[in-house]
């Protein structure tokens, strides 16, 4: 392994980084408020979807945008039934991401070819060529944005409001506080943030759309907010480790001597994911309202 | 005219009382209808005809004999991984990994093809090894959960990809079947289920599911452990005060559920045919997603075993119908759009109180309640004097 091979890896380590930094620290915003959601990984395939159907009639920036924007409309649907209508947020993120699996399926038929759909060169998101290598300008916005976050929820007053809602929600509806409106607003920033997530991965990263594309990144999200306690820095750390073990694994694939079964190598991320949060647990602790829908007594 | 009044006003208030009961019930078809009703809007967006591909596939599914024979084979293993969400979800955790489970109970069930065992006893084995590889694959998730608190929900997912990869892994390379190596050993004929329907693929499966389903009916309500199990569920502290080992329960309700989804993972393979085989080299087709349609039939069975069987019923029929659907007419519908309907469902069945979100159904029925009530005490007064 040289020094070139080195850099290669982490090149892809920072692409594969992306997508996981950018829907957990969307979440790490949702769950301070007190909403949990699992549905991100219906939200991220649904973007991604989404995405490149945007991408491929308005160029890559109007592909970014339709992603975002399908990832705020599905945060709101989750987030006005678990706020409003009290729903059980487990069961509602379950129910978007079974909804997600059916109607990407059931859209790659309709664009032709059942499970699988190319996003054209014209449509994806230019990369910086340097001299290790092509790099999405994405990679910025999800290493900047995590310290604007961690500024925000500290220093703010709407950061304050927020972990407040998902804190001690009694108390801050006394304090005037609008708990269920907060709530919708933070599911939504992370919609926001989970739909350019989606679409990153269609549009600017690997140029296609299949119907497992988000392949558990979701869901590994949510483990990076597990293990980062709600700090969005160290959200940004579990998805560079997660981020570096899925590089690691495409990078195995391609040896030519197979030292291990490429099934085992792309068991690995998931491995290393339980591996992490059965060591991180523990020391964390999240909002005392997280998951629960605030009712007035 | 004044002697009849009692009557009718007992068969009034009979109606009244059953109607409440039905509430739950209710609630489920009306998240059914909500969820048909999203994937008929989809479809009509994407230039499809709605009612036609209804048509088609409620034709499908129950439109004669063979139609709900193949509804019932499509339903079969939907209640046992329906089974395994709910046993968790009573214990008061979100188990979603019976996929995965169902995974490894399937291949587990494969093994049998390297015994030589008489009839019978052949699929008693066959079943028991389903049973314990499923527990198995949930018991670590469940250690997990206990010792260090990863969260269930994570957990079961990450296993879920693990086992879908082992599976391919193990399916391709290991109990491949020598001579077309693009589908496992096949179950020999002593360990095959028989079909209960000739022409479809309806067979005496059903009858483990059912009779599965019952027993965890019987485990859970009417036994001290099952009680406890629930108990917890509720509320894990007021069960903590009560003297229940929370620790326990977690176990049982996680192994009870690894058992189930194993089973589901045999009987596809014990009693599908025509391969009786896991299609390794396809991606394992006919084992893919049975375990998140399950959770889908857990919920609009309400996590009662009994509503799970009549659950299972409509969505196999959504299975079964959706494969009469994507070949009906000029424009077919996708199979996917299925799944899509599925979703809806859910997410329509995660709001509490549906029906309280339909004001004008919620003011009808009140009305119609109140009116029942009032005829039924004038009946009552009438009588009494």
């Amino acid at each position: 392994m040289s020094a070139s091979d080195i850099l290669q890896l982490l090149r892809i380590a920072l692409h594969a980084m992306v997508p996981l930094a950018l829907t957990a620290v969307g979440e790490v915003v949702g769950e301070t408020a007190g909403l949990f959601n699992i549905g991100l990984e219906g939200i991220l395939l649904l973007s991604a979807f989404a995405g490149a159907l945007g991408a491929e009639a308005g160029g890559p920036l109007v592909g970014l945008i339709v992603g975002m924007g399908v990832g705020a409309a599905v945060s709101l649907v989750f987030a006005v039934i678990n706020t409003y209508w009290k729903g059980t947020q487990m069961v509602t993120g379950i129910g978007i991401n079974l909804f997600a699996m059916g109607f990407v399926a059931f859209g790659l038929i309709q664009l032709g070819a059942p499970g699988f759909h190319d996003v054209p060169k014209a449509a994806e998101v230019i990369k910086w060529r340097t001299g290790v290598g092509s790099f999405s300008p994405i990679i910025l916005v999800a290493l900047i944005l995590p310290f604007f976050i961690f500024w925000f929820l500290r220093r703010t007053r709407a950061g304050l409001m927020l972990k407040a809602a998902g804190e001690m929600p009694e108390a801050a509806d006394v304090a005037g506080i609008n708990i269920n409106g907060i709530r919708v607003v933070a599911a939504m920033f992370g919609g926001v943030l989970a739909g350019l997530a989606g679409a990153y991965m269609s549009v600017a990263w690997m140029g296609v759309v299949t119907k497992d594309l988000s392949a558990g990144r979701g869901f590994i999200s949510l483990a990076c907010v597990v293990f980062s306690g709600l700090n969005p820095l160290l959200a940004l750390l579990a998805a560079f480790i997660f981020g570096f073990f899925q590089a690691l694994a495409e990078w195995v694939k391609t040896l030519p001597a197979k030292p291990i079964p490429g099934e085992f190598v792309s068991m690995l991320p998931y491995i290393v994911t339980l591996l992490v949060v059965s060591g991180a647990i523990g020391r964390v602790r999240f909002p005392k309202a997280l998951g629960v829908p605030y009712k007035r007594e | 005219m004044t002697e009849t009044r009692p009557i009718e006003s007992r068969l009034l208030r009979g109606v009244h009382r059953t109607l409440t009961g039905l509430h739950p019930a209710l609630e489920s078809l009306i998240a059914a209808l909500v969820g048909l009703l999203v994937g008929a809007i989809l479809m009509y967006i994407w230039g499809f005809d709605p009612w036609k591909a209804y048509y088609a596939l409620i034709r499908g599914a129950y439109g004669g004999s063979y139609e709900w024979a193949s509804s019932i084979a499509r339903g079969t293993p939907l209640i046992l991984t329906a089974l395994t969400f709910s046993i968790c979800l009573r214990a008061g955790m979100f188990n979603i990994g019976a996929e995965g489970q169902m995974y490894m109970g399937g291949i587990a069930s494969v093994l049998i093809a390297y015994f030589v065992l008489p009839r019978g006893l052949h699929h008693i084995v066959g079943l028991i090894l389903a049973g314990i590889a499923g527990a198995v694959w949930s018991l670590v998730p469940a250690f997990l959960k206990l010792t260090r608190g990863v969260h269930e929900v994570i957990s079961t997912i990450m296993f879920n990809w693990i086992a879908r990869w082992l599976g391919l892994y193990l399916t391709i390379f290991v109990i491949v079947d020598p001579i077309r190596n693009e589908k496992t050993l096949s179950i020999p004929l002593s360990a095959r289920f028989p079909l209960l329907v000739r022409g479809t693929d309806l067979s005496y499966t059903v009858f483990v599911a059912v009779a599965f389903a019952l027993l965890v009916y019987f485990l859970l309500w009417r036994t001290a452990m099952g009680y406890e199990v629930r108990a917890a569920g509720l509320n894990p502290t007021a069960a903590r005060y009560g003297g229940i080992h929370n620790r326990r329960t977690m176990f049982l309700a996680f192994i009870l559920g690894g058992i189930s989804a194993g089973l589901a993972g045999a009987i596809i393979v014990m009693g599908q045919p025509p391969t009786y085989a896991i299609l390794g080299g396809g991606g394992m087709p006919q084992l893919m997603n049975i375990g998140f349609d399950g959770m889908a039939v857990a919920m609009v069975g309400r996590n009662h075993p009994i509503g799970i069987l009549v659950a299972a019923l409509f969505f196999g029929g959504l299975n079964a119908g959706g494969r009469v659907m994507q070949f009906y007419g000029s424009n077919p519908v996708p199979l996917e759009m299925v799944r899509v309907v599925m979703g809806a469902i859910v997410l329509a069945m995660s709001i509490p109180e549906l029906i309280r979100l339909f004001p004008m159904i919620r003011k009808r029925g009140e009305e119609l309640i109140r009116l029942l009530r009032r005829v039924g005490r004038r009946g009552e007064e009438r009588k009494a004097s």
